[in-house]
């Protein structure tokens, strides 16, 4: 596709269009299989129509701040939970990483969410209303709900530095169990931060994402669990990282089999198997391999773990921004929105695929 | 709490969406074969509704020179040249040097092309084989080249073909199940008593969730202020009980507006005599109540598949499986706390 700029004179469009005629009648003769799009003009690759081959539906409009939210959102979520199983089990450098990601993560994603927006300095009104058919809505108060707590949590992890006596003194005493209730409320909201932005996505026009709603909720709550096991991994001292190597383990295995599935989906699942989203998400899934592997084996090393960690990360950082190409590439392409469609409706209507007409 | 229906099914959506004595609804049918493509109806739409410039080339799309609805065209006069075996006994255009029609080889070029509309995502290029593909209509194996030779020259007139042109002016479906008013975050898109979609700008913040949702590819966004924007059905006009300014400016009835269920019974009795002159492709799009998206509020009468228009062949509202996608959600997530709780007490310390 060429993104042309807006009002170039017409003969250099011309040109353009004798040359990309020559080229398809070139390539045919050649007997090679890859015109425009991998397609050539003369030999349907499929036969669907759609009106002068443009794509029936709107490409989605969000920018790459969602695909990175979907990974802050995720690791907030992560590093909350990570930040309170540390807590009940007594691991205060796990848990202050913890808490501090959750911060770190749902900061970003306000920050992401808000600059999406066409109009920024509205984004308030999404507090107007909460509606359940709309899962942006549901996320908007899921955040509203985890952000504050998170807050807190990540905050009282700084009492120790205040001074012992005083206003301030009682203030120290009182944060750890302020932090410690804030951290829990915050680790209770964190599953369904993780994997609302699953139905987010699926609850679209989009090919791609609406028929893989089954797992992307999966893939996005492994891979949140991965990516902020890979931040302990990182920035925990490696005494207290035993459960991440575990979790990072479980992580995986939660979004590989997730995955699996949605890349499998057949011509809907194409974009998550081929161009740059198919790369994205394959690269996804080699890092998180490489990452859980290597956590397993970094138990004496603090240089492998941090590696282990920044390949769990990188994978998440990738597999969003997979899923979120595969959806774009899904929606620009008319053929993923027209071919299954004819075949569910030809089926209902008992019709031979090829007839046409009514 | 919600019914059966409240997410997919047939429905009447103004009751259902909480007006009391609400008039009947209100719609658009669309018939194509009587449209002489004019475009009086995307000139009108402008003038009454203030609608920004959508940007001003040749797109090479037959006569269509918009492309496709925006957030800055709320009407869209589509345009498909097919050529068409004659079927008489005289050859079309006997004397005339006239070759097999380039229309598939001129429409997979004009899939190419592109104007800064004003919108976001606006106008992409598509593919130009399924273009070619669309003007080759019902003849698939017919898909002509633009030859070196001035045409007809070298050919028979056994190549020579007849011609039809297809004009479709489409616009905002207002469905029944309308996936763009139930995914909008902010109350922004609200069902009017009328059971027509409208947004409201001062309450939208261009999320663009909406843009995403539509299984028509309608709602668009401004680039300059942010928002999105569709067809209103007029809803300041139908408030004073006066026409849609695209169907008032219809010179053909081409574009019908009043109570859907007088234009469907109006819709079916206009196939069934287009069928019994020698039609049988005219068909009903969007008249089915019991389809994906419980009907559409503005539906079409067309003459080729609905692909070729640019519509979805059987188009689903996404929200129809929203009980079942949060259900998964819901699955993943204890998915998420079991890994947790595993983690921190499943082994040794």
């Amino acid at each position: 596709m060429t993104d042309r700029p807006p009002n170039e004179p017409a003969g250099a469009r011309f040109r353009e269009f004798q040359d990309r005629v020559d080229q398809a009648v070139g390539q045919r003769q050649h007997g090679r299989g890859r015109g425009h799009d991998g397609e050539q003009l003369t030999v349907p690759v499929a036969d669907f129509t759609s009106y002068y081959g443009r794509p029936v539906l709107k490409p989605p409009v969000w920018k790459h701040d969602i695909a990175g939210y979907l990974f802050t959102g995720g690791l907030a979520a992560g590093g909350a939970l990570i930040g309170a199983g540390a807590q009940l089990t007594g691991r205060p450098g796990l848990r202050q990483v913890g808490r501090w990601t959750a911060l770190g993560g749902v900061t970003a994603s306000a920050y992401l969410l808000v600059h999406d927006l066409g109009r920024p300095a509205r984004f308030h009104h999404m507090l107007r209303v909460a509606k359940l058919t709309s899962p942006m809505s549901v996320g908007t108060w899921i955040l509203t709900a985890f952000g504050p707590a998170a807050g807190v949590a990540a905050i009282a992890e700084l009492a120790p530095r205040l001074p012992e006596h005083g206003l301030l003194g009682f203030v120290r005493r009182l944060a750890p169990t302020v932090g410690d209730v804030a951290g829990l409320a915050s680790a209770v909201t964190a599953p369904a931060l993780a994997t609302y932005t699953g139905v987010l996505l699926s609850d679209t026009a989009v090919p791609a994402w609406h028929e893989a709603y089954p797992f992307m909720p999966f893939v996005f709550g492994g891979s949140a669990l991965a990516a902020a096991a890979g931040v302990g991994l990182i920035a925990a001292p490696t005494a207290q990282t035993a459960p991440l190597r575990r979790l990072a383990v479980v992580a995986s295995t939660i979004k590989y089999l997730g995955g699996r599935r949605m890349e499998r989906m057949g011509l809907v699942g194409e974009p998550y198997r081929q161009g740059r989203s198919g790369r994205l998400v394959r690269a996804g899934d080699v890092l998180l391999g490489v990452g859980t592997v290597a956590a397993l084996f970094s138990r004496r090393s603090r240089v492998l773990s941090a590696l282990s960690g920044a390949a769990l990360v990188a994978s998440s950082v990738a597999t969003r921004f997979g899923v979120f190409e595969a959806g774009m590439a899904s929606a620009r392409d008319p053929k993923y929105t027209v071919v299954p469609q004819r075949e569910r409706r030809d089926r209902r209507e008992g019709r031979s695929p090829a007839e046409k007409g009514t | 709490m919600p019914h059966a229906n409240a997410l997919y099914g047939p429905l009447d959506p103004a009751p259902d969406a909480g007006y009391e004595n609400a008039p009947p609804r209100m719609g658009f049918f669309t018939d194509t074969s009587v449209c002489i493509g004019c475009k009086a109806c995307e000139v009108a739409c402008k003038e009454w509704n203030g609608v920004p410039e959508s940007g001003l080339d040749l797109l090479g799309m037959s006569y269509d020179n918009t492309g496709a609805l925006t957030a800055n065209s709320w009407r869209h006069v589509a345009f498909v040249e097919q050529p068409r075996r004659a079927g008489l006994a005289t050859p079309a255009f006997e004397q005339n040097p006239d070759g097999p029609a380039i229309s598939p080889a001129t429409a997979a070029l004009g899939a190419l092309t592109s104007v800064d509309t004003g919108t976001n995502p606006g106008l992409p290029t598509g593919s130009p084989g399924a273009a070619a593909r669309m003007s080759a209509g019902p003849q698939p194996e017919f898909l002509g080249m633009p030859g070196a030779q001035p045409p007809g020259r070298g050919t028979g007139v056994e190549e020579r073909t007849d011609f039809r042109w297809l004009m479709m002016s489409d616009v905002c479906k207002h469905c029944t199940h309308a996936a763009c008013l139930d995914v909008c975050p902010t109350g922004s898109l609200f069902r009017t008593e009328f059971g027509s979609v409208v947004v409201q700008e001062d309450i939208c913040n261009g999320c663009g969730y909406c843009i995403s949702a539509c299984p028509y590819g309608v709602i668009d966004q401004r680039k300059d202020d942010g928002r999105a924007w569709k067809c209103t059905l007029c809803y300041d006009r139908l408030g004073a009980g006066m026409t849609p300014a695209c169907a008032q400016a219809c010179p053909t009835e081409s574009i019908q507006y009043g109570p859907l269920e007088e234009l469907r019974e109006r819709a079916a009795t206009r196939v069934a005599t287009l069928r019994g002159r020698g039609v049988p492709e005219a068909r009903l799009y969007g008249d089915d109540p019991n389809d994906g998206v419980g009907g559409d509020g503005a539906f079409f009468l067309l003459l080729d598949e609905p692909e070729v228009y640019g519509l979805p062949p059987d188009p689903v509202v996404t929200t129809r499986d929203l009980p079942a996608m949060w259900k998964r959600a819901g699955l993943a997530a204890l998915a998420m706390t079991a890994a947790t709780v595993f983690a921190f007490v499943g082994g040794r310390r």
